[in-house]
């Protein structure tokens, strides 16, 4: 269909003095990210349905069919025996964020293509607040399918301390942060959408799986010696940990610090990969585009 | 094409300055060597084929890429040193559909609006307005993928002026539109620069966007081959009209960039 001709009457337009940009302006800036970001999560129900079910399909089936098969010690911070469902629960938060992470991660590298991403890079705010309040969206949309997890879960008879769901927010927020700033890192290295699929096979599986998100780490130490020593690498055990830890409102301060450090170190890459002048933009030109 | 507004120091400022700039992509030159500047209120035509290089100089100029070789300034602010300040001050229409199909009309101007820091009663003002510019009043409940090509532009337009800026980047944006479209759009950004006096710098490769009042910049494969006012260019070239001279200058080596400044 085409479009009807468009008339050339003009508003006032006339072009302003600027003045400062002030904390304000940063809020407002923040805000229509952060607002844009859930809308789009809105309008796509099969992403939140799809981010429900993953977590739930492990924790109605995968820790049921488990339960007799793994016994979990009393290790801090349970001080008790507890269900295998109970015990993978931070794990599956984790796993939210994760998967969210990633697809904060795929939706720039989708944006990028498209074309959106550039109407954010040609903001007047500077560039590393504009990719942190990018992060802050995808955080406040993980927490979000993490709560809506956390509700269903409940129903199914698998309760934190109820002062619990309070004390695990600022863990779930920094554990989102740093995951979210490693999928803004590598969305920086991935040159097309096609390529998104090695992001399943090289960091979600392997993050995942090589954590203590199933099984706890004396478990894993006792299995293979090796493969405890991939989770101790792996910056997602921490971040696992660090929930689990906040579900019962303790701090594990080694968890605290890597998943505190991670955040910045990908936080800092994915800031420098995203400098026209210094990163991903230098890189994506030397690698051809549109003249 | 000269500068026109004057600084308080007495010195010329130029709505855009674009000085020395080249930009390869690995071993394969884009830009060589590229310098003309364009002053307020004046349209310009950056003219090109295909692959001339008119997309990478949108990049640089937008600070999507960074600037290796040369500068650019707009209204006297370096994009590399203070591309906020820089930014500030243009619009940007890209070749590319940027409008996010999911979100609505208005919904795709309040966050634009929010990247620029304007939010609140003044995003909802400025939206109206601007929706009634482009004539597309009454819509800013559709969703973007339920508009046609040609309304999807005019939003985008909409979009780039939210901000009130000084100088407007328009790149092919008349691609893929029907004959009434595309004169639709050229008319209000025409009129753009004769009321309001905003700076116009329109990418196409479309020759007979061009009027006989414009200033052109021509491209060829990365190179500048002719600025100036359309008479000038023409004359120079030893053409009969812009079209033959277009067609010239992308046929013929010339031996150095025809200057037609006044």
């Amino acid at each position: 269909m085409s479009a009807p001709a468009m008339p050339p009457k003009v508003a006032a337009l006339t072009p302003v003095k600027f003045e400062q940009f002030g904390l304000h302006h940063y809020l407002v800036c923040l805000k229509g990210i952060v607002v844009r970001e859930c809308l789009r999560f809105l309008h796509q129900r099969e992403r939140f349905i799809s981010s429900l079910v993953r977590p739930l399909v492990w924790l109605f089936i995968f820790a049921a069919g488990f339960r007799q098969v793994l016994g979990v010690s009393i290790i801090p911070p349970y001080k008790t025996y507890v269900l295998y469902e109970v015990y993978i629960t931070p794990g599956l938060c984790g796993m939210i964020l994760l998967f969210s992470g990633m697809q904060s991660s795929l939706s720039m590298v989708y944006d990028r293509e498209m074309g959106n991403m550039r109407t954010l890079l040609v903001s007047p705010f500077p560039r590393w607040f504009l990719l942190i309040s990018k992060m802050l969206a995808g955080v406040a949309v993980s927490i979000a399918q993490v709560y809506a997890f956390l509700i269903v879960a409940w129903f199914w008879g698998v309760k934190a301390p109820p002062l619990g769901y309070l004390t695990v927010l600022p863990a779930l927020f920094l554990s989102g942060m740093m995951l979210c700033a490693l999928g803004m890192l590598l969305s920086s290295m991935i040159k097309q959408l096609e390529n998104f699929a090695g992001i399943m096979n090289f960091v979600i599986f392997p993050g995942y799986f090589a954590s203590p998100a199933l099984y706890p780490l004396w478990r894993i130490q006792e299995a293979s010696p090796l493969l405890y020593k991939i989770c101790l690498a792996n910056p997602f055990t921490y971040a696992v940990e660090l929930i689990r830890f906040a579900f019962y409102g303790q701090v594990d301060w080694l968890s605290l610090g890597v998943v505190a450090g991670c955040t910045l170190l990908f936080l800092a890459a994915a800031i420098i990969a995203y400098d026209p002048s210094r990163g991903l933009m230098t890189r994506k030109q030397d690698t051809g585009g549109n003249a | 094409m000269q500068h026109v507004r004057t600084s308080g120091a007495g010195e010329e400022v130029a709505a855009l300055d674009v000085a020395g700039i080249s930009h390869s992509y690995g071993p394969k030159r884009a830009l060589q060597d590229v310098s003309f500047s364009i002053a307020p209120g004046t349209f310009t035509v950056l003219l090109g084929l295909n692959g001339a290089g008119k997309t990478t100089l949108f990049s640089l100029i937008s600070h999507l890429y960074g600037t290796r070789r040369g500068s650019i300034r707009i209204f006297g602010h370096d994009v590399s040193r203070a591309s906020g300040e820089a930014l500030r001050r243009v619009g940007i229409v890209f070749q590319a559909r940027t409008l996010d199909l999911d979100l609505s009309v208005h919904q795709n101007l309040s966050y634009h609006a929010s990247l620029h820091g304007i939010g609140g009663h003044q995003a909802r003002q400025r939206i109206a307005a601007l929706l009634d510019t482009v004539n597309m009043q009454g819509r800013q409940h559709d969703k973007a993928r339920s508009l046609s090509g040609g309304q999807m532009r005019r939003i985008e337009i909409a979009r780039a002026l939210l901000h009130r800026p000084s100088l407007l980047l328009l790149d092919e944006a008349t691609v893929g539109l029907d004959i009434q479209s595309r004169a639709g759009i050229l008319a209000t950004i025409r009129k753009l620069v004769e009321t309001e006096g905003i700076g116009v710098l329109w990418a196409t490769h479309l020759i007979d966007e061009v009027e006989d009042g414009d200033h052109v910049v021509v491209l060829r494969q990365g190179d500048l081959v002719a600025k100036g006012k359309v008479a000038d260019v023409v004359a120079t070239s030893g053409a009969s009209s812009i079209r033959d001279a277009f067609s010239r200058l992308n046929r013929i080596e010339t031996s150095g960039i025809a200057e037609m400044s006044p």
